[in-house]
């Protein structure tokens, strides 16, 4: 099989090869452009228009093509994909993104692990006892591939609320996993030393009790990092996956994104103020320490407001920081959120906005959903440009945060968030909340806050308390 | 296992390349990024494929069509969520220092947006 063109005579597979050399070029470019923020969009088509080529070039292998039979299994399989796929990427709500990342993740990490699952079969089949390095490839496809895709699972079902977010321990967790993994070697080894594939089972079925087991004990506010570790499993068992198949586009395209997903990861980690194995091993939030009542440890009670007081408290206000945090995607509260906004700075009120890195259930989270009411870019602030406006700001409007803006992390060392960067809202002249209840945050401790002499609370869903204060700004 | 070497030089580049290539990326791209590269891993259909092809035996084709179907959503799903999240963050205005705006210097380049929502995809 050649393709002359023009007195260029080259094998069909170096084409091939050509092609996907320029696909993996542009998944370089691609991630590149993905870091930052003016050419992130055009780095996403990019990258999409790099795997379509690539995939569209596949099927020019005669390995691929030479079955009608499997070709139509093929195409069968990716209409049904791309028919569930779309309509689920495209209706899913702005809040429910991560836990459709972690989907969209597992199922990747599945794939991966069933390549070499099958490969193996395939070898088998046609009578070739594969090499030692082959069994060690599959092996470590399938392990990385299956722990990917459970511990996807188990964090889809965290963060869609289908089980508690809370981390699960139970007595010996660290023994039992540790004995898992234990099982996993002695399999590995035992499948290299008798070069039998049939253990590759075994491994494929303990590797997704570990996936499980490792997942349960890391809560619900630290998932996001946990998601990006196991997208970057992900890319290594695609990676080990273009070992077992001797194809380097998955090898370049698996690796590029395992190496900076665990830079992501370590970023991610870092702007929460933990390390990836206190993350991974604390089961933190584990305890439950706060008392969720409306009374402080001294006794003292919260102080309740008024949608009206705290509008008049706005509008003769010179500066408000908005301090958003997932209660505010939860309630679909963005686009109120922005109205206030824009009132009061039509009123003359300076406005911006205090983004945590972490506020939502993933870091940039609150950035991506307030950009999807059009609140303008220079209205944001980080956490590092925020803090030191705080202290001059006349009110904090803290709307359904609560741990990144709880003084605990730093001022009390025995605190379980001690260390965590925080907004310092406890710094602006007055502090609003709006909250739903007493229940304390995600990392399930009690707020000192809330209980400050310039504290004040607002109960309520999110959206229509900001609703109420836009009216009462408006009537002022 | 000359084969196997020449992988793992690829690998170790790869793996250097996929560190540096995001080595300054803002918080507020952490989510859009970790989605675009949760895509690109997608390119694992291009291996379903070719187990898909070689697959003998109805296990096999079971295993082989499971395997394209979950690639699949894995790819379309992953660049379709990473472009619905950029999406939002169309029409952003430059940060363009106030005292001195002519000091921009580029004011017609093809990324500078001269009022808002210019930018907006035809989505």
């Amino acid at each position: 099989m050649t393709l002359v063109h023009q007195g260029f005579s080259f094998p069909l597979s170096t084409w091939r090869s050509a092609v996907y050399l320029i696909a993996v070029i542009g998944f370089v470019v691609a991630l590149k452009g993905l870091s930052s923020p003016r050419h992130a969009r055009r780095g996403n088509l990019l990258g999409a228009g790099a795997a379509l080529l690539a995939v569209g070039m596949t099927f020019s292998a005669g390995t691929v093509n030479h079955s009608v039979r499997n070709l139509g299994l093929a195409f069968g399989a990716m209409a049904l994909g791309a028919v569930v796929a779309v309509p689920a990427a495209r209706l899913v709500k702005m809040t429910a993104m991560p836990q459709m990342v972690a989907m969209f993740n597992g199922v990747g990490g599945g794939a991966a692990a069933l390549i070499s699952v099958t490969e193996l079969l395939h070898a088998h089949t046609t009578g070739v006892s594969p090499a030692t390095y082959v069994i060690v490839e599959a092996v470590l496809g399938v392990l990385i591939g299956s722990v990917s895709f459970a511990g996807s699972a188990v964090s889809f079902a965290k963060l869609q609320e289908l089980m508690p977010t809370r981390p699960i321990v139970y007595p010996a967790q660290q023994a039992i996993n540790g004995l898992v993994g234990a099982g996993i070697v002695a399999l590995f080894v035992t499948a290299v030393v008798t070069g039998s594939t049939d253990y590759v089972f075994g491994v494929l079925g303990l590797s997704l009790l570990l996936g499980v087991a490792f997942t349960l004990p890391i809560g619900g506010a630290d998932v996001p990092v946990l998601i990006s570790l196991l997208n970057a499993f992900t890319g290594l068992a695609v990676a080990a996956s273009g070992f077992t198949l001797g194809n380097p586009l998955l090898i370049v395209a698996g690796t590029l994104v395992g190496a900076s997903g665990m830079l992501l990861t370590r970023l991610m980690s870092k702007a929460m103020g933990r390390s990836i194995p206190n993350i991974l091993f604390s089961a933190f939030g584990a305890v439950v320490t706060a008392t969720g009542t409306a009374e402080g440890l001294d006794g003292k009670a919260v102080k309740t407001s008024t949608p009206e007081d705290v509008g008049v408290l706005l509008a003769y206000a010179r500066k408000v920081a908005i301090v958003p945090g997932y209660g505010l995607a939860v309630a679909q509260a963005q686009h109120v959120v922005k109205e206030l906004a824009d009132e009061l700075m039509s009123r003359g009120v300076e406005v911006f906005y205090a983004i945590h890195p972490v506020a939502g259930r993933m870091p940039g989270h609150m950035n991506v959903l307030l950009a999807e009411a059009n609140v303008p870019y220079d209205e944001l602030k980080e956490m590092d440009e925020a803090n030191p406006e705080m202290p001059t700001a006349d009110v904090a409007l803290v709307v359904g945060a609560n741990d990144t803006v709880n003084p605990a992390a730093v001022n009390s060392p025995g605190s379980p968030i001690y260390g965590m960067p925080i907004i310092h809202a406890d710094l602006a002249q007055h502090i609003v909340f709006l909250k739903r209840s007493m229940r304390p945050g995600f990392a399930g401790i009690d707020n000192a806050l809330l209980f400050d002499d310039k504290t004040v609370l607002l109960f309520g869903d999110a959206k229509d308390t900001l609703q109420k204060l836009v009216t009462a700004v408006k009537a002022v | 296992m000359t084969g196997l070497v020449w992988y793992l030089t690829i690998f170790v580049l790869a793996a250097f390349v996929g560190y540096e290539v995001i080595s300054k990326v803002p918080s507020i791209l952490h989510t859009p990024l970790m989605s675009g590269s949760n895509a690109i891993h997608g390119i694992v259909l291009v291996g379903a494929l070719f187990i898909m092809g070689e697959a003998t035996g109805p296990a096999q084709l079971v295993l082989g069509f499971v395997t394209v179907f979950l690639a699949t959503l894995n790819i379309v799903g992953g660049f379709v969520v990473t472009d619905r999240m950029l999406e939002m963050f169309h029409a952003k205005p430059q940060r363009v220092p106030p005292p001195a705006p002519a000091a921009d210097a580029r004011p017609a380049g093809p990324d500078s947006v001269p009022g808002s929502g210019a930018e907006d995809g035809p989505s």
